[in-house]
């Protein structure tokens, strides 16, 4: 921090002739300590609520611990364990194909809607609006409705296929279509939210630079390929980055999916790694390893994290 | 300045740990002892409280309830762990317990406290499955079980050319094979619904049945592939899946829930505590329609709870003595009447309360009978404290045959990796 010299005068300015109403040190701390405590509530909650908890479960992660109490310290046998495990590996492609189906998708037609919400349209507002409403439902509302969607005997989706002629699907019990369900969920809920970041990035565009662009004979697609998207592309990075965060910790839609079964479907079809970290802290009580678990997912979505920083990097250094 | 930042976030520091104030002690000035229960779900106890009260002077007792299981059990695990919290008796359901007793110490040995003379009050295995296999100690004493009957929809029944009448009913299976018969027949009658819901219960209920382990042995080694009974409730719940008479409905899903009132199933095992959900998912309108006959083969239960004093309650004399009364058979007819929570104590089940309850939903099924039975019959059975993973790898399979996602040899390999992997770790 460095000494801000302008404010010392003005304070002192108040009480001429030389009577200090306060002692020195109370001025001191006010100048340069009392802006750190401003700012400390957050820390404190900080260091409380993330990293304290982060801390103590690497410390358990290192402990054979269950139901009965604490084993002792085991080393790293809990995360050996853990490279042999295949339900875990089973978890860990999961996320990343729920990851890639609920995060394509999405963020293309959140870029169409996007377009074409920045136009002028009649009743904008509610449009606008509209593709907003997913997030404001709630996640679980969300997955009970989706659920009854996907149903097997009476679910509407297996009724519409039904009527081209395709027999019904049990959703639940295969691998890929169990996830096209659980990521249509997340695609529908987080599409709108995307948009709207885009629709604001696509606003700051001078109008200017179509105009150009218009003049040269460019047509929509040509703009929107050469001007919008180059332009608003800090945004994209942006949503990018969140989704993917947000997807490796999957674990709502999937789990309500299966009617609140932790193991995802009888094969695991559809277990994210949040999940096997709770099924393994919560429901097995092996705590030591539910959170070997847990800090694997931090470990992996710092590697996705960085990968992802890596290609934007590369994608922004090519544009320029 | 930087023992200064130290010094700003400290005092913030202390402002918030400052709420997360020590308890009161629980031993008041006059003496008075407040004993705290914690329970989950219910327990059907606040009668029997006020009774205590008012015949031990000096004694108040405070109930700590969580509603939900899965709430609870990470909850007890905490107190357990950090050594206070728990209170003075804790409620343990079955599938906590038996992982509990493989390191019993964190609960006082109720044998200690003159628990040794109540065992003919309660069913054997339900003594037993609280007791150390040394037979040294006694962790819990039993409250409820979740004692089982059948059942099934008379309507439905009638549609197939079946008897309705729950005594020919269960006449019609007093094994699982006579079962497996029964419902070809009912499939054979094309009324468009399945035998039962899922395969899952049925598996667990013949499972139980088998002799007097499932999947460890009293050493705890994991004998799921060698323990006969084991392959014999698969090989048998899987022929009953082969001939296509399960709904292949999941358990509390929206579809299993709505099987009740549009008869989408015409049997479903059914422990005490489930005519409740049975009357409140066919509603009103279904009243009647469902009835109550006995479960094929020698008794079945599934689930139930037992009471234990934690080591850290500072009155763990006066804890057990509580635990005595609420155990006790009287207290189980009283819980029972309070709540349905179903005795485990032999002359409760013989108390006219209890066997002579008769549900009106189920046209007038004598339950208290039929339940009675079932829990009589039951010969005890080790789970050993695995027995979750085990039994959860092992329905997991099961669910993946019904689904045709794996063939019956491959599910089985399968479920024995699986439990090798669980109970190994």
């Amino acid at each position: 921090m460095t000494t801000d010299a302008p404010a010392r005068p003005a304070r002192t300015a108040p009480t001429p002739g030389g009577a200090r109403t306060r002692p020195g040190w109370w001025n001191r701390f006010d100048l340069h300590g009392s802006p750190y405590l401003f700012i400390a509530p957050f820390f404190v909650l900080f260091a409380a609520f993330g990293l304290f908890p982060l801390g103590y479960t690497a410390w358990v992660s290192l402990r054979s611990w269950d139901l009965t109490g604490d084993a002792g310290f085991v080393g790293f046998a809990n995360y050996s364990r853990l490279f042999g495990d295949p339900d875990f590996w089973n978890a860990v492609v999961n996320t990343l194909g729920l990851l890639v189906l609920a995060t394509v998708p999405q963020l293309l037609l959140a870029l169409i809607v996007a377009a074409l919400l920045n136009r002028p349209l009649r009743a904008l507002l509610v449009f606008r609006l509209g593709v907003l409403a997913p997030i404001v439902t709630s996640v679980a509302a969300v997955a009970i409705v989706f659920g009854q969607l996907y149903g097997r005997d009476t679910g509407l989706v297996n009724g519409a296929l039904g009527l081209i002629g395709i027999s019904p699907i049990d959703w639940q019990a295969g691998k890929l279509s169990s996830w096209v369900a659980v990521s249509s969920m997340v695609n529908w809920r987080w599409t709108g939210y995307n948009a709207l970041i885009y629709l604001a990035a696509m606003q700051a565009i001078s109008r200017d630079l179509y105009e150009a662009a218009q003049i040269d004979g460019a047509g929509p697609i040509r703009q929107f390929r050469n001007i919008t998207v180059p332009l608003i592309r800090p945004a994209l990075i942006f949503t990018v980055v969140m989704s993917v965060i947000g997807g490796m910790q999957l674990f709502t839609e999937p789990l309500l999916f299966g009617q609140g079964d932790v193991s995802g479907g009888s094969l695991r079809q559809f277990q994210t790694i949040a999940m096997y970290m709770f099924e393994q802290s919560f429901q097995n009580f092996d705590y030591g390893y539910g959170s070997a678990v847990a800090w694997m997912i931090f470990l992996l979505t710092v590697v996705v994290g960085v990968v992802n920083l890596l290609i934007s990097r590369r994608l922004r250094g090519g544009a320029q | 300045m930087s023992a200064k930042w130290w010094a700003a976030v400290a005092a913030v520091g202390l402002v918030a740990v400052a709420g997360c104030g020590g308890s009161g002690d629980d031993a008041a000035a006059d003496g008075t002892i407040t004993l705290t229960v914690k329970t989950f779900s219910q327990f059907g106890y606040d009668e029997l409280y006020k009774q205590y009260e008012s015949t031990h002077p000096g004694i108040k007792i405070k109930e700590d309830n969580i509603a939900k299981l899965v709430d609870y059990t990470p909850k007890l695990q905490q107190w357990l762990t950090a050594g206070s919290g728990a209170g003075d008796v804790v409620a343990l359901e079955e599938g906590i317990l038996v992982k509990l007793m493989a390191k019993p110490d964190q609960f006082a040995n109720l044998l200690d406290q003159g628990a040794g003379s109540l065992k003919g009050n309660f069913l054997e295995w339900k003594w037993n499955q609280a007791l150390t296999t040394d037979g040294k100690k006694l962790v819990g004493l039993g409250t409820d079980i979740g004692a089982q009957g059948m059942c099934y929809r008379t309507d439905l029944f009638a549609k197939a050319g079946l008897p309705t009448d729950r005594e020919q009913v269960g006449a019609l299976w007093p094994t699982w094979d006579q079962y497996l018969a029964t419902g070809k027949k009912f499939a054979g009658a094309n009324t468009g619904a399945s035998f039962f819901d899922t395969s899952g219960s049925i598996y667990q209920n013949i499972l139980m049945q088998q002799g007097d382990t499932t999947y460890f042995d009293r050493s705890n080694n994991l004998i799921v592939d060698s323990n006969p009974g084991v392959r014999k409730a698969w090989d048998q719940t899987v022929s009953m899946v082969d001939a296509g008479l399960s709904g292949k409905l999941q358990m509390w899903s929206p579809a299993w829930n709505a099987g009740f009132k549009q008869g989408t199933f015409a049997t479903i095992p059914c422990p005490a505590w489930m005519l409740g959900i049975i009357k409140d998912q066919a509603g009103p309108e279904n009243a009647g329609k469902w009835d109550v006959a006995r479960v094929p083969g020698e008794g079945a239960v599934r689930g139930g709870s037992f009471l234990a004093v934690p080591t850290q309650s500072k009155h763990q004399k006066e804890a057990a003595e509580l635990v005595k009364f609420l155990t006790s058979p009287e207290g189980q007819t009283a819980a029972f009447k309070a709540k349905n929570n179903f005795p485990s104590a032999p002359q409760a089940l013989d108390d006219p309360a209890v066997a002579g309850a008769v549900n009106e939903y189920f046209n007038n099924a004598p339950v208290g009978k039929i339940f009675a039975k079932s829990a009589k019959e039951l010969k005890p059975v080790y789970l050993g404290p695995e027995n979750q993973q085990v039994g959860e790898a092992v329905g997991d399979a099961l669910t993946a045959v019904e689904q045709g996602k794996l063939k019956p040899d491959e599910a089985w390999s399968k479920a024995v990796a699986d439990a090798q992997r669980a109970a190994g770790k």
